[in-house]
């Protein structure tokens, strides 16, 4: 690792003051090389700075900011999570497990034990691709300045089956696949502790928008809270995760679905695809297909397949659209 | 952390309260509360409380095993290269480095944890247990008895991260299944394939403890 210098921070406006830029910034040509990035868990900013890609001069630490471990729930609110909470802690709280199971099933499957106790949620929503070629300060890629994406002619079998023109990477927090079926809520705090609330839908950002980024924080900003609403009526959700190894491995394909049902029939659901696209991914032809309906095999099945219609694979990842269409009819299943 | 910033600026608070004074002495009385006023925002000036630690070497402590120690450290330093090369404790093992493996898993306050993504100066007041204080008064942890009976080991390099997980589930679990035993080793990868070696261990050395 480079040298730097390290900051703890006792409050979000002392962070915020700190710092100057975003994790994404320092891996862009021509970073600054007065650098100063935020520091949670530290999983992925360690992981980039190991592998060369990002040289901060100062981390800034908001893991000990008092506060920001909290989970509290409110009838109205809904469910309210700090910034710092842990994948562990999400994975082990009880009402998370009883009224919202994919986001629970989703931590469960995460990573390893000892990452889920040190892994935030906060700097899950914020972790750079996985993309092997972005990983690699030796490729020149798309995402980090050049006009070539060499996941396109490459090695591509875990790479994006849709929107895959710009940038094949896929968005790597499986959290995210949970979180944007449930509608969440980032809650964001700026500079002089002003607070936005950006919904999950508005939170992520596609290549082709802005290659330098995969969300829409800015180097004065901190994800303080994710909020999730309260459950209308009988919502039923479930996740699915396939990958090559039952633990600690990365999704090849996962799926969350939250719907409001009324016994077997489906008033609507959310349908969100992880490790398919560079964002999560919502697939409103698979929400359709379901909306209204008894939700069974024939129902299940058609959702499936409406998600893959448009699906452009690549060389390697044409495997991936009948793991899709797979684990959504599951997923969807799972719910009756 | 309090201690840290005492030790990265500790002279020169000296030095200004004596040429304050020295200042002072030589003025008629007005002056002298003028200049020793003087003093007092000089001092505001010179020392914010900056709590900025390195990047050159800092010296922190860390209790590991039960022992207070002193490290001179950056703060780019890990927590497994900290007990590997300065406190040379090499029991904790980094294999990918990158925390993939679990190799080098030790306890923060009784958590597993992983020490190549820790840095060192993070540590702060958490207690820090390595393989190395897991026996007690020159006897093994039952665990490790086990893991010897069990030929639990082959190379022996994810076995310190293996025996830390593990033994962190018979603290929490006195009666754990075989499923148990998986989540809890889930993380820890062993290219040898001792798995079924490390499972039988870790639920005999439940059943012995």
């Amino acid at each position: 690792m480079n040298k730097f210098s390290f900051y703890d921070a006792t409050s979000i406006e002392e962070a915020l003051e700190k710092v100057n830029s975003t994790v994404s910034s320092t891996i862009q040509p021509g970073a600054s090389e007065q650098a100063s990035v935020l520091k949670a868990g530290g999983i992925d900013l360690l992981d980039l700075i190991k592998e060369g890609l990002s040289k901060p001069e100062k981390i800034v630490s908001i893991r000990n900011i008092p506060g920001m471990d909290e989970v509290s729930y409110d009838e109205k609110k809904g469910l309210s999570l700090g910034a710092n909470v842990t994948l562990d802690k999400i994975a082990t709280n009880a009402r998370i497990k009883e009224d919202y199971l994919a986001l629970h099933q989703a931590a469960e499957k995460a990573a390893t034990p000892q990452i889920r106790k040190m892994a935030t949620l906060g700097g899950n929503l914020a972790q750079r691709t996985r993309c092997w070629y972005f990983r690699s300060m030796y490729h020149d890629c798309f995402r980090k300045g050049s006009s070539v994406c060499y996941a396109q002619p490459g090695e591509n079998q875990y790479h994006a089956i849709v929107m895959n023109e710009d940038c094949a990477s896929v968005h790597s927090s499986s959290l995210s696949t949970a979180l944007m079926a449930f509608d969440a809520a980032i809650e964001i705090t700026g500079q002089g502790g002003k607070v936005k609330v950006i919904s999950i839908h508005d939170f992520f950002v596609l290549p082709s928008v802005d290659r330098t980024r995969e969300s829409i924080l800015e180097a004065n900003e901190i994800i303080t809270a994710v909020i999730i609403p309260s459950a209308k009526g009988e919502t039923k959700s479930h996740y699915i995760k396939m990958g090559e190894r039952e633990s600690n491995d990365w999704p090849i394909a996962d799926v969350a679905v939250v719907a409001e049902l009324n016994e077997d029939k489906c008033k609507k659901a959310n349908i969100v695809l992880g490790a398919a696209a560079p964002v999560p991914f919502l697939s409103e032809p698979a929400m359709k297909v379901v909306k209204g309906k008894i939700i069974n095999e024939e129902s299940a099945t058609a959702a499936g397949k409406a998600a893959m219609a448009d699906a452009t694979p690549l060389s390697q990842n044409a495997y991936k659209i009948p793991i899709f269409e797979t684990i959504i009819k599951r997923a969807l299943l799972a719910l009756v | 952390m309090k201690q840290k910033e005492k030790k990265t600026t500790p002279p020169q608070k000296g030095t200004f309260s004596r040429r304050g004074f020295l200042k002072g002495a030589g003025l008629t009385a007005a002056g002298t509360v003028i200049a020793s006023s003087g003093v007092m925002t000089l001092k505001g000036q010179q020392f914010p409380p900056d709590k900025t630690l390195g990047p050159d070497v800092v010296n922190i402590r860390m209790k590991v095993n039960g022992k207070a120690r002193q490290l001179s450290i950056e703060p780019r330093t890990t927590l497994a290269d900290a007990l590997r090369i300065e406190l040379q404790l090499t029991g904790t093992k980094i294999g990918c480095d990158r925390g993939s493996c679990s190799a080098c898993t030790v306890w923060l306050d009784g958590v597993p944890t992983l020490s190549c993504m820790t840095l060192a100066v993070e540590v702060d007041e958490r207690e820090v247990t390595t393989i190395e204080g897991l026996a007690t008064k020159g006897k093994l942890h039952a665990l490790q008895e086990a893991f010897i009976e069990h030929d639990a080991s082959q190379c022996g390099f994810c076995t310190s991260g293996m025996i830390m997980s593990a033994a962190n589930l018979l603290k929490e679990n006195s009666d754990p299944d075989m499923e148990d035993v998986k989540d809890a080793t889930r993380g820890n990868f062993c290219r040898c394939g001792t798995h079924p070696n490390v499972f039988s261990a870790t639920l005999d050395a439940a059943k012995k403890m």
